[in-house]
């Protein structure tokens, strides 16, 4: 949050500015009051009897001093409000010309992305690793699938929920390259915790590139190892549940798997994607992510290697 | 002082029954009670996504270890829709495949029966799940199909969905008494 990626981080990041200022200054001016008043107060001398002359009184009206304060407080609070509701204008009036469009599902606990611009044929899906090009507007077309989930990445943009049932919008831009972390801001079970999202921002060509090879079906296995890894992943539980685009498994309850070795993490951000984690995950998510919605399969060693293998030919 | 102590006897009881209803195993491979290593041949000619050879683990056991476990039961309902259960059995009420929320039970309705459903397959159109869905889950499918009907305990019966659906849940529904299927109709005496 306090090192902005986008516009509208910045103008968040101006507005915090703004309010953490005045509310420090305002803080320090009645500290430094109350210390004043403390040191004018006449003592009374230790064992002199309480003075109770006053007790009966009534207390004298709101000095002016009291009512300039009153009405500098609610003045101030009144440019705060304005001032943040002329920031959300801005946040909001970001032009979309030439906007990336990306449908983004919460699931317990991933996400996945669908980049729905052009024909129907331009279409692909991704999970938990989102890239967008650096310089041109996004907008996020926000779905949940199961529970109200939340997005939120500081660098880029402020938070905005996903809800069952109903679709929300967040608009945002990146203009540096690099990778934003985000998070599910919602709880939504067990493991909100490890429900992490990665926006790539990548240069113009990167980033065409990127969604070009995201468009290819899966290649074709090279090696026996890798044919026999593609069988199991067919014929065993990997099926009902994932897809792998060019082969027959199409089922979208987990994340979509036909280029996972290309991203970075895997299990939305729980482990690295190295070989050995992708087969420490498969032998028993549990144990990584416990309460997952995908099971641990009983696969003999060479089973499991052999599924690992094909796995690392998704590029 | 009696008293006392009944209550707080009753207390703990209280609790430990809620524990089992609420109970979530997140073991690595989760212990199917009684399958059978034996393997039985599957039954039905379909099986889910590229089919596998050779048969299928039975139970031994009639009744299933998810039958209190609310927890379970809700994920089975979840399955059921996740698997495609619910393209042939519709909500339940049945469409290509048979009713789930009826009385009528043409295999059986112990727990180890519908096990044995899902797993096989069965002849006329029920696909052989076996290999293809791990035991665990297929035990909470059966007591998610079980609770269809009203046969488990009210407290553990799935009280909501994620869906759209018609209909009471299933905690609301009367318990159905089991029996065996209708034959099929005869046509007419006399028709042509
Ligand atoms: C019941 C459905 C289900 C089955 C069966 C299943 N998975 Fe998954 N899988 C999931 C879900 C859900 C996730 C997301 C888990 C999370 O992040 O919480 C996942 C995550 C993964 C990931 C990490 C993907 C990523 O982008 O981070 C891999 C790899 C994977 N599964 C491989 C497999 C393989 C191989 C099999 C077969 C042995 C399999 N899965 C069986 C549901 C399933
Ligand atoms: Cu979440």
């Amino acid at each position: 949050m306090f090192e902005p990626a986008g516009p509208q981080a910045h103008l968040i990041l101006q507005l915090w500015h703004l309010i953490a200022w005045t509310c420090a200054g305002v803080f320090a001016a009645i500290l430094l009051v109350l210390v004043a008043i403390l040191l004018r107060t006449p003592r009374a001398p230790m064992p002199a009897a309480p003075d109770l002359s006053t007790t009966d009184k009534a207390e004298p009206g709101p000095r002016r001093s009291v009512a300039t304060a009153v009405v500098a407080s609610a003045l101030l609070l009144l440019a705060l409000v304005v001032a943040s509701v002329f920031t959300d204008r801005a946040v909001a009036r970001m032009s979309l010309v030439d906007a990336v469009n990306i449908e983004l599902t919460g699931h317990q606990w991933w996400w996945s992305a669908r980049y729905i611009n052009g024909p129907v044929s331009d279409t692909f899906t991704t999970a938990n690793e989102v890239h967008i090009p650096v310089g041109r507007p996004v907008i996020f077309t926000l779905k949940a699938d199961d529970v109200i989930h939340s997005i939120w990445v500081p660098r880029l943009a402020g938070k905005k929920d996903l809800i069952p049932g109903r679709t929300a919008s967040l608009q945002l831009r990146a203009d540096e390259p690099g990778v934003y972390q985000g998070r599910c801001a919602e709880f939504c079970g067990l493991e909100h915790a490890f429900m992490g999202l990665q926006i790539v921002a990548d240069p113009a060509d990167r980033y065409e590139a990127w969604a070009a090879a995201q468009r290819r079906p899966a290649s074709e296995p090279a090696d026996a190892q890798a044919l026999r890894g593609r069988e199991l992943f067919l014929s065993q539980s990997c099926a009902m549940c994932h897809a792998v685009q060019g082969t027959t498994a199409g089922a979208q309850h987990g994340p979509d798997l036909t280029h996972v070795a290309g991203r970075r993490e895997l299990a939305a951000g729980t482990l690295p994607n190295t070989r050995e984690n992708l087969q420490a995950w498969i032998a028993d998510p549990q144990k990584h992510k416990p309460g997952t919605n995908m099971p641990s399969t009983p696969l003999s060693q060479a089973d499991l290697s052999a599924l690992v293998t094909y796995l690392e030919t998704l590029k | 002082m009696r008293a006392a102590a009944l209550l707080s006897v009753l207390a703990v009881a209280t609790a430990l029954a809620a524990c089992e209803r609420e109970a979530r195993r997140f073991e690595t491979t989760v212990p199917s009670p009684g399958a059978s290593a034996p393997e039985s041949p599957r039954v039905g000619a379909l099986q889910p996504a590229t089919p596998q050879q050779g048969g299928v683990k039975l139970s031994t056991v009639s009744q299933g270890p998810y039958e209190g476990n609310a927890f379970a039961v809700n994920q089975g309902k979840r399955l059921f829709r996740w698997y495609n259960c619910n393209g042939c059995h519709a909500m339940g009420g049945g469409s290509i495949g048979p009713a789930l929320m009826d009385d009528q039970w043409k295999y059986g309705s112990s727990s180890s029966a519908i096990f044995a459903s899902i797993m096989q397959g069965r002849p006329e159109g029920m696909p052989s799940f076996g290999g293809h869905i791990t035991d665990d889950q297929a035990w909470q499918i059966v007591a998610y199909v079980r609770s269809m009907s009203g046969q488990l305990r009210k407290d553990v019966e799935p009280s909501r969905g994620d869906t759209l659906s018609g209909g009471e849940p299933e905690v609301a529904r009367k318990p159905e008494k089991p029996r065996p299927a209708d034959p099929p109709p005869q046509p007419p005496v006399g028709s042509r």
